[in-house]
């Protein structure tokens, strides 16, 4: 949610310059976005370089569980499309249902966290922690700075919520915060498919 | 501000968009757990399989979810998400074949 | 409960400290003293920390940037000063413990705290301005970057009293930098300032990107934008690639050093050489960042004080992309020597020196720009002058390093070091300066003295001849950087001029203080003045407002009909604006960038001390932050027309009176 309250729509002394439609928000949080992408691609690199280095330990083939990740994939593919209907309702105003379904968006990112964590800390508690090897290291970073934006997307999510709480009407600066969100979200739904492929398929070959 | 929000309308999608978008998400990912819980590929093959699915897939996720497109409202956006790709690939690849050849050199790995 | 932190963190048993500690801390409170006597907390903070105006933030990066200087420079000549004295069996003032301190923060402070803060405040004096903009487009963002910066500023300056800090050079290489050999907070300091101040740097290329392509007046197409915009614009690109990857290569070792992760370790599966590839991934990139916008001021410099429309502007814009798409593609030159094989290093190679190529481009240009031209010898023309020259050397230098071959001869030795001094003092430090006295009439109202800039340009150009030269023999020599102490008797006598050089440096420092103090003193004098915000017969849209401008910039947003349209429509004797005027919508001022870098300060400190309860407040303090303000409705004001024209009026009646002056 960081983004979120930098962004805030202070900006635009000049947008009755005709020329631009597109808030320059949304724009601004999209090239954050994409600087994000940079980042992931880096941990990818560092990874990519790494995914060998077992030292002894465990390799991905004998730690990883399909059937988890096949789960965890499912739950975000579930609450990129609740995300979804949330925007959709937001587009006809329909503020209870946003709720509703951001709602149903948050219990179902929860999941996937709580998911994570467990996969973790069974990991962890086997003596695999992300101290046993590079590759470990990799993965831990890896996988762990996925699940960091999820959960800093579902703390956004709630601010978002009480935010909108209450009377007032979806006003036009909540319309573009929902909008980054929105970005957010499907964001990360983007780094796990890289993720699912290439750290856990790619892992058990 | 105010025409921010009807541009926007047109190109933010709907119900049966994000079906659509979702349908096919899950095909390609079944496909690509599949491809490898199957063992029926090699691993040669399998990893060709899944990073061709994974492509698709991204590409599906841009369309249907983040409504990315070619219109002239969207060209920026288009042309940043095309350059950080580009950046990403120079990074990956290159790290990738800097230690690669290092690793081959120096008989280190 | 303060974790590592204790009273033996507080080096009172090096005099150097103390007497540095002693006389921060009397300037400190002179400074503080002044502002409680004359009663302007409430002022500094109104005005000036709270603000969220783009020209007002860049003052603010510039002097932080010549605080930086200082302290920059003085680890350079305490550097120099051992170098001279550490010959046979003289060890010098400086034990090797405190001299890695030394340069590593030499480095670090000169890359990330002057030249990029520098940089920062000149692109947020100029790009709104030549744009045609009120303000960048997200200002708030904007007092953040300036606070992210500083707060690295701080910590890496409080290391000095407080603690140590990092001994394995300004990018902290491991296995050295690794908990296992640097077990001391030095590394962790190094860490957190230049983590903090590049999200700051990430967040000002997000909003000058957002800036130039959206903010841009009414017809005022790519090719239509003022040069040193174009380079801005290349600037935050390099940016916004390559500083995730800095932020992610030290979260990396940071992973390692706090939680015995084994990214970049010796044992388990670590691998160092991963550590270089990766930084200089970001590493390369940012020499770029720093010089491609002094290549714009060259630019705007040399046309205007030719008094001719820059020569081959297409090609200068050209020029301009190939390096930035260029620089992304080298990195491997920096370590050649690391053991990749002859397809890596040839590749990188032939790439690196392919970027001759397009910066050749420039400098002809600029050659071609003077030729034939009314050349006015100022200040910033001296500086640019002396760019021209200085860093055609350090060019050919680098070119020469190309060559895996010889790279493999001049590695880490002082050949490097004077080549990337030749081309960052030339390139970079020649071109902020040449800016500065370009653009400060702007800013201020006043121009600096001209007599004492060039004063201070001759020392600087002798000075930098003399300490730089003597290291391209000493690397020819064999003589390797990082050095604490020497025998060889073939050194000695060019450290000895190599120190001069420095002294001479001195004194240029010394000349531009001297030129602030009189151009202070001075401003009121007719000649000093700006009267017309156009005091070079300027040829972009900045000049075309008041100096300083008001805080909205532009009373009514420029139409644009092609470059340099300003030029055009003084020579053709057009009145700029017969617009009417309309209320304009302007963002208030926000104390939240203040708070969130005091708590990421806390942030910071903590976590370099292990003092995880304070971290937590830290991170809390933050988040909080950011909530409260994402909730605040009452973000913004508008300018009513009754104060624009009383503005407009001012101005007018100002340019009318130099005219009849004249």
């Amino acid at each position: 949610m960081a983004h979120e309250a930098t962004m805030s729509p202070l900006a635009h002394a000049d947008d009755h310059h005709g020329e631009h439609h597109e808030s320059p928000n949304v724009f601004g949080f999209w090239l954050y976005l994409m600087t994000d992408c940079v980042l992931f691609g880096a941990i990818f690199a560092a990874f990519a370089v790494l995914r060998n280095q077992y030292a002894g330990g465990p390799s991905g083939k004998e730690l990883f569980d399909l059937t988890n990740v096949g789960i965890e994939t499912a739950i975000l593919l579930f609450s990129s499309i609740t995300y979804g209907f949330a925007s959709l309702n937001a587009m006809a105003k329909n503020k209870t249902m946003v709720l509703v379904w951001l709602a149903v968006t948050f219990v179902l990112g929860a999941s996937f966290v709580g998911l994570e964590l467990n996969e973790f800390s069974s990991m962890i508690a086997e003596g695999n922690g992300p101290d046993r090897s590079a590759f470990l290291s990799a993965f831990f970073t890896l996988v762990g700075t996925h699940g960091l934006h999820v959960t800093c997307g579902l703390i956004w999510m709630v601010v978002l919520m009480v935010q909108m709480m209450g009377p007032q009407d979806l006003s036009e600066r909540m319309m573009n915060k929902l909008a980054c969100l929105s970005l957010f979200w499907h964001f990360l739904d983007i780094v796990w498919i890289c993720v699912f492929s290439f750290v856990y398929l790619a892992g058990v070959m | 501000m105010a025409q921010a929000h009807t541009a926007h309308d047109s190109s933010h999608g709907s119900y049966s968009a994000y079906l659509i978008g979702f349908v096919l998400a899950v095909i390609l990912t079944v496909a690509s757990f599949a491809a490898v819980m199957a063992h029926a590929l090699s691993p040669g093959m399998a990893l060709a399989a899944v990073t061709v699915l994974a492509v698709v897939q991204i590409v599906v996720h841009l369309v249907f979810f983040l409504h990315l497109n070619t219109s002239s409202e969207q060209s920026w956006n288009l042309m940043c998400f095309i350059f950080a790709a580009a950046s990403v690939i120079v990074i990956i690849g290159g790290t990738v074949f800097i230690m690669h050849d290092t690793a081959i050199n120096m008989m280190s790995r | 409960m303060l974790g590592k932190l204790s009273f033996s963190a507080i080096p009172l048993d090096v005099p150097i400290l103390v007497g540095t500690f002693l006389g921060v801390a009397v300037i400190g409170l002179a400074v503080l003293g002044a502002v409680t006597y004359y009663g302007k907390w409430g002022y500094l903070w109104r005005d000036w920390l709270t603000t969220v105006d783009h020209k007002r933030l860049a003052v603010m990066y510039v002097i932080l940037a010549i605080v930086m200087l200082f302290r920059g420079f003085a680890d350079a000549i305490m550097m120099r000063t051992q170098l001279a004295l550490a010959y046979k069996g003289n060890p010098g003032y400086l034990p090797p413990h405190h001299y890695d301190q030394v340069f590593s923060a030499h480095g670090t402070i000169m890359i990330f705290f002057m030249a990029m803060a520098f940089m920062t405040g000149l692109m947020n004096l100029v790009v709104p301005l030549q744009i045609g903009a009120r303000d960048v487009a997200f200002p708030f963002l904007n007092s953040l970057s300036f606070y992210m910066t500083l707060v690295g500023a701080l910590l890496i300056n409080i290391s000095l009293f407080i603690g140590e800090f990092a001994q394995c050079g300004w990018l902290v290489y491991p296995p050295l930098s690794e908990m296992q050999f640097s077990p001391g907070v030095g590394v962790d300091y190094y860490i957190w300032a230049v983590q903090i101040s590049g999200v700051g740097t990430l967040l000002t290329g997000v909003n000058f990107f957002t800036t130039i392509v959206k903010m841009r007046a009414p017809g005022m197409g790519w090719m239509q934008m003022p040069v040193f915009t174009w380079t801005a614009f290349c600037t935050t690109v390099l940016i916004l690639v390559s500083f995730p990857v800095l932020t992610v290569t030290l979260a990396l070792l940071s992973l390692d050093r706090y939680l015995g992760m084994h990214f970049f370790t010796n044992d388990a599966g670590g691998n160092v050489m991963l550590y270089l590839s990766m930084i200089w991934t970001w590493g390369h990139p940012e020499v770029y960042i720093l010089v491609i916008p002094a290549f714009g001021v060259f630019s705007e410099v040399t046309a205007t004080f030719s008094q001719k429309p820059l020569f081959g502007y297409k090609t200068m814009v050209y020029a301009t992309c190939s390096i930035m798409v260029l620089s992304f593609v080298v990195w491997v030159h920096h370590f050649f020597t690391m053991g990749a094989g002859a397809n890596v290093n040839t590749f990188f190679g032939i790439m690196t020196m392919i970027i001759a190529v397009p910066t050749g481009v420039k400098i002809f240009n600029w050659l071609f720009t003077m030729y034939k031209g009314r050349v006015e010898f100022t200040a910033p023309m001296h500086w640019t002058l002396g760019f021209m020259i200085t860093f055609s050397i350090g060019g050919m230098t680098g070119v020469m390093m190309a060559m895996p071959a010889a790279d493999w001869i001049l590695h880490n030795s002082l050949f490097l070091i004077a080549h990337f001094h030749n081309v960052i003092i030339g390139g970079v430090y020649f071109g902020y300066i040449a800016g500065m006295g370009f653009w400060f009439p702007k800013a201020f109202g006043f121009k600096l003295n001209e007599a004492w800039g060039k004063r201070a340009f001759w020392c600087w150009f002798v000075g930098f001849y003399l300490a730089f030269v003597p290291l391209y023999v000493l690397g020819l020599e064999g003589m390797t950087r990082r050095m604490n102490h020497y025998d060889n008797p073939d050194w000695y006598p060019w450290m000895l001029v190599a120190e001069v050089g420095a002294i001479v440096i001195a004194l240029g420092i010394v000349c531009q203080l001297t030129q602030l103090y009189v151009s202070i003193r001075d401003r009121n004098l007719p000649e000093n003045l700006d009267l017309t915000g156009d005091p070079w017969n300027g040829r972009t849209l900045e000049w075309s407002i008041s100096s300083p401008p008001p805080a909205y910039n532009f009373a009514v947003i420029p139409d644009i009909h092609g470059l340099d349209t300003f030029h055009t429509e003084k020579q053709l004797g057009l009145k700029a604006h017969g617009k009417p005027l309309a209320p304009i919508h302007m963002p208030k001022n926000t104390s939240a960038g203040v708070f969130i870098g005091l708590f990421s300060f806390i942030l910071g400190f903590a976590s370099i001390w292990y003092i995880w309860w304070l971290a937590a407040i830290g991170l809390i303090g933050i988040v909080a932050t950011m909530i409260l303000r994402s909730a605040n409705r009452d973000v913004d004001y508008y300018v009513p027309v009754s104060e624009i024209e009383h503005n407009e009026e001012v101005y007018s009646r100002r340019i009318a009176a130099t005219q009849a002056a004249e």
